[in-house]
């Protein structure tokens, strides 16, 4: 009986230690929470581990970089209802602008602290065919055709179908000239759409793995991604002629940071992503750097594209989200249309 | 020694165990819930309707609760035959069987999704020649019966499973020497004893299979109006940042299921009075 008390006692005191703070460590090591979006798994890891050499070189200081991924949308509530993240590195900035208005964790005007709309990096939304490109798929009109199946994820819940679905609304305004012409192209292609994943990374799984689809809109980077590792030779990209300028935008969260004592780590980790050796990783994960030099020795590996813009061709985020996605709006609409 | 020992209350006291009762259920269960009732009426009674009863809801709740049916009618006939089977005969590897049969409750739902997937997809080893048969299964509302009716199995098993154990061998014995036939035997008296743990077998797999998420948005395709089960569409609304929506479905999906389980219930009331 003693024996068992004093074990449960011991047991205890390892619970407590674990859960306090290590005072005498704080000094010497810090830790932060950078919650991103789906894809970004690989090049954070990269990103990461450099950062923290760098970082342990400056300031003779330990830093550990926690992760945390899942869908944009997703992430942003998480952060919104208290997940403590020190930056976030989202996959639009609709959704920082979410936790700016909703928990009002960093300012309104988040976006203009960091160079290039707070973007590092930039990407954009390519076609990803099967080998060969049995069906011929050229571009965005191509996607309307009967006999294509398109797979692409639900705009309401991914951050990358959102991009996605605001490319062939460019594409299909430009060249039919009206935004009702625009939606009856936007009803046809989601005519051809089977099955409908949450998430980007799901939307490349039914169409890598499962063989649903003809076609998969998807981001470039996940795009590179599915050619190059999940099936060598299986696939093909199509970059369409017209596409849009996805900028992953990232920020501080003023709050936590301030909380936490951890402003100074995390404003220099974000700002190391917009150095040399950061954009090189970022160039070598296939999402286009922003650094003149650097996108200028990848230049190769990324096709032109005219690409347009949120803010000038969509009137920012707010409008697009108020007018496309949310409820009642345009997307539900082609949706009912679509399914008679 | 033993006299002193059963003199002693094996149980603590009733207002000390019923206070921890009231206490926990408040805790895990239903403040929870007020929570959700609380959250829906947020949006004032044009908002629920708007959320809750829309068009494309509509269609979610038929999907869901029509499958969630479905999937349970399969259990109770396939349920009853494989609990039969490993209660009344033996058998090598019968132990194994009955292991795999609980295989559903411990896998996590994300799993059992992705293997049915892969299985059931029409480039998959049983969805090829289904879909060859123009039964396609994955990315239909038929896959969304499968992933219910996987999930639901053990549930049908494991409380019929019991029941028929105890059925004594002598009332069959009299049952037949009183010149009923074998499906007499199975019909007017093995049946009966056995309904209200089918039921209750139904009832679980029913509430069981209203509510999964995990395994069915591998499967289902997700199509808005076709194959987009509830809890889906209360994820949606979630991302939306619509939460009064989310609890206005919420609330519809649990009266639905409160509902359907107090039928069940009087049945079974109603049953066991006639009998």
């Amino acid at each position: 009986m003693a024996r068992r008390r004093s074990f449960l006692l011991g047991v205890t005191a390892l619970c407590v230690a674990a859960l306090l703070p290590q005072r005498t460590a704080a000094q010497a090591s810090v830790q932060i929470l950078n919650v991103s979006y789906d894809p970004t798994r690989e090049l954070y890891r990269d990103v990461n581990q450099r950062f923290a050499q760098r970082w342990r070189a400056a300031s003779k200081q330990q830093v550990a970089i926690r992760m945390s991924h899942g869908g944009s949308g997703k992430q942003a509530r998480a952060v919104i209802d208290g997940l403590p993240a020190d930056v976030v590195t989202l996959a639009l900035a609709y959704d920082i602008d979410e936790i700016a208005s909703r928990a009002k964790l960093l300012p309104a005007n988040w976006q203009t602290r960091l160079p290039n709309n707070s973007a590092p990096y930039y990407s954009t939304i390519v076609l990803l065919v099967r080998k060969g490109n049995p069906k011929n798929i050229r571009d965005w009109n191509d996607l309307i055709r009967p006999d294509v199946k398109v797979i692409t994820p639900n705009p309401k819940t991914s951050g990358g179908a959102r991009w996605n679905y605001l490319a062939a609304w460019g594409y299909a305004q430009r060249k039919y000239g009206s935004p009702a012409k625009a939606r009856e192209f936007m009803t046809r292609l989601f005519r051809n759409v089977p099955v409908l994943d949450s998430g980007a990374r799901g939307a490349t799984t039914t169409f890598a793995q499962r063989g649903q689809g003809d076609v998969l809109i998807a981001w470039e980077n996940e795009a590179f991604l599915a050619t190059n590792e999940l099936g060598r030779g299986k696939f093909e990209i199509v970059a369409p002629s017209i596409s849009i300028l996805a900028e992953p935008p990232v920020a501080v969260v003023d709050r936590v940071v301030d909380r936490r004592g951890t402003r100074q780590v995390a404003e220099a980790y974000l700002k190391y992503l917009y150095t040399g050796e950061a954009q090189d990783i970022i160039a070598r994960h296939y999402y286009r750097p922003r650094n003149p030099q650097v996108a200028a020795r990848y230049a190769a590996r990324f096709p032109r594209m005219q690409l347009l813009s949120i803010d000038r061709h969509f009137g920012g985020w707010g409008r697009a989200q108020a007018m496309h996605f949310n409820d009642g709006g345009l997307f539900d609409q082609i949706f009912e249309a679509a399914k008679r | 020694m033993l006299k002193v020992r059963s003199s002693r209350p094996v149980l603590p006291g009733f207002r000390l165990s019923l206070g921890i009762t009231l206490f926990w259920l408040s805790v895990i269960v239903l403040v929870p819930l007020s929570a959700v009732f609380a959250k829906s009426a947020t949006g004032g009674w044009d908002g629920f309707v708007a959320a809750a009863l829309s068009e494309r809801a509509l269609a979610s709740y038929r999907l869901t609760f029509g499958a969630a049916l479905l999937g349970a009618a399969i259990n109770c006939v396939f349920g009853l035959i494989v609990a039969w089977v490993l209660v009344r005969y033996d058998f090598p590897g019968k132990r194994a069987l009955g292991a795999a049969v609980d295989l559903p409750f411990a896998l996590p739902t994300a799993v059992a999704g992705i293997a049915l997937t892969t299985l059931y997809a029409d480039t998959g080893l049983l969805g090829r020649p289904l879909a060859a048969l123009g039964l396609p299964v994955a990315y239909q509302p038929a896959g969304v019966v499968l992933a219910l009716t996987f999930i639901g199995l053990p549930f049908v098993v494991r409380t019929v499973e019991p029941v028929l154990a105890e059925v004594a061998h002598e009332t069959e014995e009299a049952a037949t020497t009183l010149g009923a036939t074998r499906l007499q035997t199975m019909a007017r008296v093995i049946f009966p004893t056995l309904l209200p743990a089918l039921a209750t077998g139904f009832a679980l797999a029913f509430a069981r299979g209203a509510g999964e998420y995990g395994s069915v948005i591998f499967i289902a395709g997700n199509m808005p109006f076709r194959s987009e089960i509830a809890p889906l569409l209360i994820v949606t609304q979630l991302e939306e940042y619509d939460f009064a929506g989310a609890a206005s479905i919420a609330v519809v999906m649990l009266l639905v299921s409160v509902a359907m389980l107090l039928v069940l219930n009087m049945l079974q009331h109603w049953q066991r009075r006639k009998g």
